[in-house]
Order: C-alpha cells, then structure tokens, then sequence
C-alpha cells in the first residue's frame, strides 16, 4: 500500500509540476472504464473501502443528472512511485462519436493516455479515431488489454493488433482486470514512469484550458480546467478569452472525487472553478482562462464554436405542451453548448422547434432526455443535414430544414462530407465496401490491423450517414462493425427536394432532400409506407411523390366504403355513445392535411427511418 | 388488427357489439347485452329512480324487453348474455337451483312487479314488449305467455299493443306457436341467418335450411300479423351469390320484415379463435359493402323499403314499433338477467348471471348493477346517433354549428339526402347508410 494518503499528499497550489501526471483513459463502451476507474480510486484510497461501490464515478453521473452533485471529470490522486508521492489526475473523456471536440480538448489537458481495449474483443473503430486524436496532440500512448481473465480473452492477438497500431513491441502491452484488480497498479506505476511530466511557465501570465463545463441547478456551472502556465487563485478576477467576459473566482478546488476547496490551482494542475454563471456557454470548452490583471494576450490554440450539423424539427405530440418543450430545451442548454434551436411552424405538426445537434447521437440523446426526464411526447421530423445553395442570381440560402429549399434556378447545391472509420472483421470488407458505394462513398484507404480485422476509410455525405446507414451497415456486418466520423468539409452533389402530397396538399413534415439518382426510390417507399399508414378516409386519397411539379411516384387509399355497425338497440346505446366519445377523443390527436385525417402513429411511423438510432459505433454512457 | 365486419377495425378499445343472438331466434338485440356491461354509478337497492325520470313520462310510449338468457348450444359467433345447459350445471348448487330454466319465468315476473313499484302510479299501458335471449323459445310457451301475463296485469297492454318473440326454427312448431298466439303474442322473429349449409356450418347454426322459410308459413298459419327473418351477411364463406340466395329465400317466405347484418367477429367467441389460428379467412370489409348494397336492391325490388340502416318492411305496419322505441328516446323496461332498462334520460342495466338475478330478486332486491343519468348533452348526441339511422332523419336543429356545417358538407359528398336537408332533416343516402358512424362522430361537434 502506498504511504501517500489523502491527508499528507501534495495540496493543489503546492504541488511541483515533476511529480504531476495527467492522463486520461480512452475506450468502447462496455470495455471496462468505469471499472478500471474503481479500482483506481480503492488503490489510491482516495475512496475509502466501506464507500466504494460499483462505477463510482458513473454513479455520480446519474445523481448529477437529478441535480444532487456534480461528477467527476477530473479526480486528484495520490500516488506513491520510487518513494516519491505523486499526482495523478485522471481525466474523464466524452464517450461519443459526435464529442470528437470535446474529446480533443480532454485529451489536450493530458500528457498521456490509458489504451483501454477489451482482450475478447479488439480496438473499436471509435477507439480508434480517439487514438488518433490522442496521437496527434502528441499523447504518450499506455497500451492495455483488459478483461483478461474471460475466457474468451485473445491477448497474444489484441496485443499484437495495438502494437501494429501504435509502433510499440506486443511485450509492452500491459494486461490487467479491471475486475480482479490484477496489474491494476503497475499500470499506475507505468503512468508514473512513462507520462511526462506537465511543463509550462510557472511564473508567466495565468493561461488554464477549459476542457469541461457542467452546470449544476445548486451550484451554477462547474468549469474543468487544466493550468498551462502561471497560477489561479481563489478570489481573482479571471477572463474568458474567446468573448473578454470576467468573472470573479467564487471557487477554485480540485475532485478527489468529491469537489474539494482549495486555495488554487498552479501549473500543470486540474481541477474545477466556480464562478456563478448560470449557463455552461458562458464558459465554453476549449477557451482560455486567464486573470483580469496581469492577464494573457495570447489564447491557447485549438478553441472551436460547436457547429450544429444534423437537424430535426421536434413537435409535442399534444399541441399544448408547446411551451414545456421550450422550457425543457431552454433547461437542457444550460448544460449544452451545442444545442441550438430556434421555433419552428409545420401545417401538418404544428408548432415546434428546429433543433440542431452535432450528429445523430447527439440528437437521440437530446431526444431521450426530453421524453424521459421531462416527459414530453413528441414527434420528430426525419433528420437532415445543412445544406448551402447558390442560386443562378448567386443569391445563398443555407438550409437547415427540407421544406425550406428555395425554388427557382439552382446553380449548386453543397452537402456536408465526412471522413468515416469503419473496424469491421476482414470476411465483412466487401458488404461494406457495397454499402459505402450505394452511399455515395469514396474509398480513401484500407489497413489491415490484424490478420483478420481491417480498417477501411471512407469520404462519405453526411447526409448518407444521417439516413439509415447504421442499420445497413449492423445487418449488414451481423452487428461486427465499428463506426466513427469526423467532419471533414462540404461538397457540390447533384441534390433534389422531394414533396409528399396527400390529397394534392404537401405535408411539409415529409419534405427530403436527396440525390438526383435516389430521389425516385425515395418517392416510391414513402407513398407506399403511406399507404400503409394512412387510415381509409371518405373519400379516395390519392399520395404522392414529387420533384417540383413532376410526379415521380403515386399510390392510392381508396376510400372507406362501410363505417356502420349494423345493429344499434337498446343494450347498444350506452356503449355506442361511450364508444363514440373515446373516438372523438382520438380525433383529436389526429393530424388534419387539407381534408385527410392522419393519426399520429402514422406520422411517428413514416418519419422513423427504418432504424431504432445509431448503433454500435456510436452508443456511449455520456 | 382484430377482425372486423365494420368500419370500427382502427378504433382501439371499447366497441359496441352486435351480433345476432345465439338463439335460434331473432337477431334483435334489445336488452341484450353485450359480453361486459358499462361503467356506471350503482343502483339503489329497490331500483328507484331520480324523480325526474319520471317528468313527462306520460307522453312517451312505454315497453318491455324480456330477456331469456338460455340456448341449448352456443354458437361460434354468439357473445351475447345466454348460457347452455352445460354451463349453468358448473355453478355451485345453489346457484344451480337459481339459475334454473324451471322457475326462470318466477322470477322475471318478479321483476315486472318491482317494475309496478319503481314506476309507481305511472298510468301508461305498456305498448309493445318484446322476447329475446337466448332463445326464449327453449322455455315452454306458457313460461312466455306468464310473463306476458304478469305485464298485463300490472301495466295493462294498450289496444294495439305490439307482442313479439324471438324463436329458434328449431324450436317451435305449429302448436307452440298456436299456444302463442292465443297468450296474445302477435309478432314472431326467427333467426334464419342464411340460406347455405356451409354457412350455417360457420355460423355453428343447427337448422336446415328450408325451416325458417317453413316457420313463416306455419306462424303466418297460426295468426301471427307480423313476421320478422334475421340474416346474416359477410359469414367467412359466404360468397355474393350466396347471399343472394338467402335473400331470395327469405322473401320467397313472405315476412312482413326483413333484418339483415353484417357478421361481426368478436373478441372471445369460438369463431374469433378459429379466424386467430387461420381456419378461417375473415371477410374484407368491402365484401360487407357489397352486400349491404345486395341487399337493399334485392329487397327494395320485392316491395320492401328500408327504415332503419339494418332494417326492411313492406308497410309501416310491418315495421317493428319495439325497436322504434329504443331509437327514439322512449321509455322501456329490460327484465331479466342483463337487460338494459331507459326511463326518462336514466340508463340501467342489470346483473348478467342468471344466479345472481335470481338471488337479488328473491332477496327482494334490484337486480339492477349499475345506471347512468344523461345529461342534456348526452341526450342529444345519442339522438343524433340514433336518429340518424332512421329513414326519416334526424332534425338539423339538433346540431351545433360545426355539426351543421359537417352536414352541408356530407350534402356535397353525396352522404346526407339534399332534399331532406333543405326541408331542415339529416337523412342518409345509401352511401351515408354505409358511412352512418364516420357521419355521426362528425356530426355531434
């Protein structure tokens, strides 16, 4: 056991940068982080032994999101290696696909990072695409294979596979369970050895990187940051870089794991301020911190604004809840600098909000959180991606909404492209080199990363992806491959609207933009799922596909002949008029286009792509 | 998506039934109720009722619906309120006893006599009742004609008082019908259904075809001035010409009245199970239409007009003045297990075991389980929904504005009659007869 201890190890503010080590721990979900992170807090008794309990840090996750306290995104820990105590802090990254950004600045707090890889398993392409990142911020890379202890586990193969990966020999690849707790601490003692030290100007001007910001309904939000050069203390007045916005320092402390005072953070520390803002995009991710006197001139590299690139127009299914989803929108911002939504009017859904996200998880985790913590129903439009347009009078529209695209003489229509990273074993290389094909994809290159798995790169339209492309690619793939995209730029495509006409009127809900050569086939499964959905009216219903005025597609409701029960007497009456009541209340959540009566269902039915959400590649714990 | 003979397949949830009785008799439905009675507020324990019910009962007409919950097999298709022979014998004893056909008809006068008392020095005679099951034909014709009597001495029947029963044409013969007809019944309706074996066979009906047609003649022989057939159209199998062919049947018997409707498959009846496991295809909806319209052209051209959506006469003395009662808001008494009662905008219904009807009534309580005072809005969407129906419509006037601009609206469609609009009447077309429920939901806006 370690004769460092919470009560004698280095106080933040008092600690030489020599014996600080910053890492962080990237892998898949489900590959043992959270149980990895437990045994780290036993080993350091930073939690003591009656306290802990199962994912510690995850399950002040969950009470963070009922309000009760804030996570952990950085925990201090006390180390001691060759009879020196040392401090590592361990950072948490975002654990998602459409987090890339967030990840980069977890990861640029860092020196060095833990390679989390399941044994039974392998590297994942979202792994994968975070190994890179961590590469090109100049990471130091500690491999490791976990679970080692199933059954199941291939560690000569897996260490192998990151060896290739990373340049380093398959013997360095360490092996431990999380679980039993094997190798656990040689891995801290590796962090020790193997993680550089933070270096930075300890006597310039204060400079911290903000790489998370949480906002608490008690406390307001909860900046973490790591000091690059100088020092904040309690009390001063510090500046956000990005928009000259000061604040006052109302708390400055680091997490071991429960937020813990202190007098301040020095160079090469991590931990969390408090300044009383309301509203994490007062204290975005990525901005500098600096102090009002003395201050910086120069900001650390790397900030971004997050840009929203998937859209969808979220409506309450029952009118009047309009003003609760403002709310719960409002409220879910507070903790979201990405969310983005402005009002939003549909003839066919009424009033609601175009929403905004960074990618599809991003959006089903809004979504989710909208139904389950605020208990909202609501429909969702299909989701699409921006699109600029440039007219032949060089007029530019951006759009963000399908039934938005402008008409008259189009001279370019541009879509947003990405890079993809798919991890897929070898025997699967020619399903999904088709389906990336089919989708419009150019292949960039292949590797493989083992005898028989292999990582191919794709340029893909977004829009592609946006559409049902998980689903093709887990049946595809039987569920074995991996996923992950980075935005990479915009091209020209030779893109179309297509309108869905009931009755001759255009149900705006149901307006898409697609490539030219796919716009028919589009046309085609809408009218048919359509027809399936839409109940028999009174009269005949004719649907429709159209690109402008041409007709690509047509199906028919025909019309309801029989709505009459035969017998109606005296036995009948009350149930009849019972019944007559509850159908006049289903009525009402029918959905009225000119003269068609369309239930919900229909619409909840026609707008989910054939898919239940992204899959594999992208489901995390965030 | 549960099978369905009508429009109401999309509409989750409660349904009104509607299939013909299980008996051989007739189809009516009268106090008959369906397999799970309403929600409703409790009955006093003597079945009193609000005053009110009673204000301006003299200008309503007065009935009585007599239920008689027996039959001696039940059929595929039956989830009405009747139990086999079989079924009363698994009770415990005592309910054995009480749930007997023996002193069944005992205790329905039972319940005519705390009718006399409910309604107390109302003067009204009673001017039609009307005998449905089951099959009240199971029971001896004198159990009928006791009942009958005990409604007599208690009310008194007016002069031209419509008496009518359902029969199985299995059940009688000349002389029970004679037995009848001389213990004042004057209307008998059997259940003929169809005209095919193989749709009897469906229909798990026991009788040949040839005897209903049979029994017209022999009640027509014993005296009866109205004859009613109830039939059946869209049985899985049946197939346009044989529908036809029962309507040729039918009328070749000379009724004064014709019946006819769509088959509805319900939840928990033998020939839902058997449609469930794929033994046998359901009808499509439109087939129901079809036939519908069959049926009114066939009928129309043998002199008989229609009155109500499922209902034909050949004069309007043929018309059944029991059923016409219920449509329009009238006043009548539903004895027996089950049956539906209505006296001045209360509904109440009774209990639907025959033991437990018993037991009540020898305990001289309300056999009565539960009732619901209309409001005046109830009131009138139930005219609507009822009036409607009927070959004379119901009065514009009975409609909200939205409802009213529905109604122009159905004019256009060619669902609603424009003459009859412009004369200020709702009366459907024979399109709108098809459509008479999308109609209604409308209309009562």
């Amino acid at each position: 056991m370690p004769a460092t201890t919470l009560s004698n190890a280095p106080e933040p503010s008092r600690t030489d940068p020599a014996v600080i080590r910053n890492f962080c721990i990237i892998a898949h979900i489900d590959h043992g982080k959270s149980t990895l992170a437990d045994r780290m807090l036993q080993l350091t008794e930073v939690v003591e032994q009656r306290q802990m309990r199962a994912q510690y840090l995850d399950r002040m996750d969950i009470e963070r999101e009922r309000g009760i306290t804030i996570k952990s995104q950085a925990v201090r820990l006390p180390w001691d290696h060759d009879d020196t105590s040392h401090i590592l802090n361990m950072i948490d990254t975002p654990g998602h696909v459409d987090f890339t950004y967030e990840v980069s600045r977890s990861l640029a707090a860092c020196e060095g990072c833990v390679l989390l890889v399941d044994a039974a398993q392998g590297i994942e392409a979202q792994t994968l695409a975070n190994l890179y990142l961590a590469m090109e911020n100049d990471l130091t890379i500690i491999p490791v294979l976990n679970k080692i202890d199933l059954p199941a586990a291939q560690p000569e193969k897996f260490a192998a596979e990151l060896a290739h990966l990373i340049g380093c020999e398959p013997e360095d690849v360490l092996r431990v369970s999380a679980k039993t707790g094997e190798g656990v601490a040689e891995l801290l003692d590796e962090v020790v050895r193997k993680v550089p030290a933070p270096t930075g100007d300890a006597d310039g001007p204060a400079r911290a990187m903000i790489f998370d910001s949480v906002y608490d309904s008690y406390r307001g939000v909860v900046t973490y940051v790591k000091v690059v050069d100088g020092r904040l203390g309690k009390r001063e007045r510090i500046q956000m870089m990005s928009s000259g916005a000061t604040h006052e320092l109302l708390e400055i402390g680091a997490n071991s794991p429960e937020m813990k005072a202190a007098d301040g953070l020095a160079v090469g520390e991590v931990g969390y301020l408090i300044t009383g803002v309301k509203d994490v995009r007062q204290s975005r991710v990525g901005d500098t911190i600096t102090l009002l006197k003395n201050g910086a001139t120069e900001a650390l590299g790397g900030y971004k604004d997050p840009k929203p690139m998937v859209f969808s127009g979220l409506y309450p299914l029952d009118g009047s809840d309009y003003p609760d989803l403002r709310e719960a929108l409002d409220k879910l911002q507070l903790n979201d600098a990405a969310l983005v939504y402005e009002p939003e009017t549909s003839a066919a859904l009424g009033f609601g909000f175009r929403v905004g996200f960074l990618g599809l998880l991003h959006l089903e985790v809004v979504r989710e959180r909208l139904e389950r913590e605020f208990g909202l129903d609501l429909i969702a439009t299909a989701p699409n991606v921006v699109y600029g347009v440039t007219m032949e009078d060089r007029t530019e529209h951006t759009v963000t909404n399908p039934s938005e695209f402008p008409t008259g003489k189009i001279a370019e229509v541009r879509e947003p492209v990405v890079r993809a990273t798919l991890i897929a074993p070898s025997e699967f290389i020619g399903a999904i080199m088709e389906l990336c094909q089919t989708r419009r994809g150019t292949m960039n290159g292949m590797d493989y990363l083992s005898e028989d798995r292999v990582e191919l790169r794709y340029s893909l339209p977004l829009a592609e992806i946006v559409f049902d492309f998980f689903d093709a690619l887990k049946s595809k793939t039987r569920g074995y491959a991996s996923l992950d995209y980075e935005p990479t730029g915009e091209q020209s495509a030779d893109l179309v609207k297509v309108d869905i006409l009931l009755h001759g009127d255009k149900v705006d809900a149901f307006s898409a933009i697609v490539h030219k050569d796919k716009a028919y086939a589009y046309g085609v499964r809408m009218a048919g799922k359509l027809r399936e959905l839409i109940p028999r009216q009174q009269f005949e219903v004719p649907i429709q596909a159209a690109v402008g005025s041409r007709v690509i597609a047509r199906e028919t409701v025909r019309a309801i002949r029989k709505d009459v029960l035969s017998k109606c007497y005296g036995g009948d009456i009350s149930r009849k008029r019972k019944l007559l009541e509850k159908q006049k209340e289903g009525k009402k959540r029918m959905k009225v286009v000119g003269r068609v009566e369309v239930p919900q269902e229909a619409f909840i039915a026609a707008l989910s792509s054939d898919s239940d959400g992204p899959a594999d590649g992208g489901k995390a714990k965030k | 998506m549960r099978p369905c003979a009508t429009g109401h397949s999309r509409t989750p949830g409660a349904r009104p039934r509607g299939l013909p009785s299980a008996s051989g008799g007739a189809v009516r439905d009268n106090g008959r109720m369906p397999s799970a009675l309403p929600d409703g507020e409790a009955v006093p324990e003597d079945g009193s009722l609000p005053p009110e019910a009673l204000d301006g009962a003299a200008g309503r007409p007065l009935g009585f619906y007599l239920h008689v919950p027996y039959c001696a097999t039940r059929c595929g298709y039956c989830d009405f309120n009747t139990y086999t022979a079989a079924e009363l014998r698994r009770g415990s004893g005592r309910e054995v006893t009480l749930a007997s056909r023996d002193t069944y008809a005992a205790n329905l006068v039972e319940e005519v006599r705390l009718a006399r008392k409910v309604l107390g020095d109302d003067p009204r005679p009673v001017r039609t009742v009307f005998v449905g099951g089951g099959t009240p034909t199971l029971l001896p014709a004198a159990d009928l004609v006791r009942m009958l009597s005990a409604i007599r001495e208690e009310f008194g029947l007016a002069d031209d008082a419509e008496v009518t029963t359902e029969a199985n044409p299995d059940s009688v013969d000349p002389a029970y019908l004679a037995a009848l007809r001389e213990g004042g019944f004057n209307r008998v309706s059997f259940g003929m259904q169809s005209a095919r074996p193989h749709v009897l066979k469906v229909l798990d009906r026991t009788h040949t075809p040839g005897r209903p047609e049979a029994c017209v003649a022999e009640a027509q022989a014993a005296g009866f001035d109205h004859v009613n057939l109830d039939l059946i159209y869209g049985t899985p199998g049946e197939s346009d010409d044989d529908w036809r062919a029962t309507l040729d049947a039918a009328l070749g018997a000379g009724p004064d009245h014709i019946s006819a409707y769509s088959l509805i498959v319900e939840e928990g009846t033998g020939l839902a199970r058997r449609i469930r496991r794929g033994e046998i295809a359901p009808t499509d909806e439109d087939q129901h239409a079809d036939r519908y319209l069959i049926a009114e052209e066939a009928l129309t051209a043998a002199g008989f007009s229609w009155y109500e959506v499922s209902n034909w006469a050949t004069t309007d003395a043929g018309r059944c003045r029991h059923n016409d009662l219920y449509w329009r808001g009238a006043d009548w008494w539903g004895a027996g297990p089950g049956a539906h009662s209505h006296v001045g905008g209360v509904r109440w219904w009774n209990g639907k075991h025959p033991a437990a009807y018993a037991a009540a009534l020898n305990g001289g309580r309300s056999p009565g389980v539960g009732r619901e005072v209309l409001s005046a809005e109830d009131r009138r969407v139930e005219r609507v929904m009822l009036e409607l129906r009927l070959s004379d419509g119901c009065p514009l006037e009975l409609l909200a504005p939205a409802g009213a601009a529905v109604a122009a609206r159905a004019v256009t469609d060619g669902l609603l009659d424009p003459a009859a609009h412009a004369a200020g009447r709702a009366v459907l077309t024979l399109r709108g007869r098809l459509l008479a429920d999308a109609l209604v939901r409308d209309m009562v806006d």
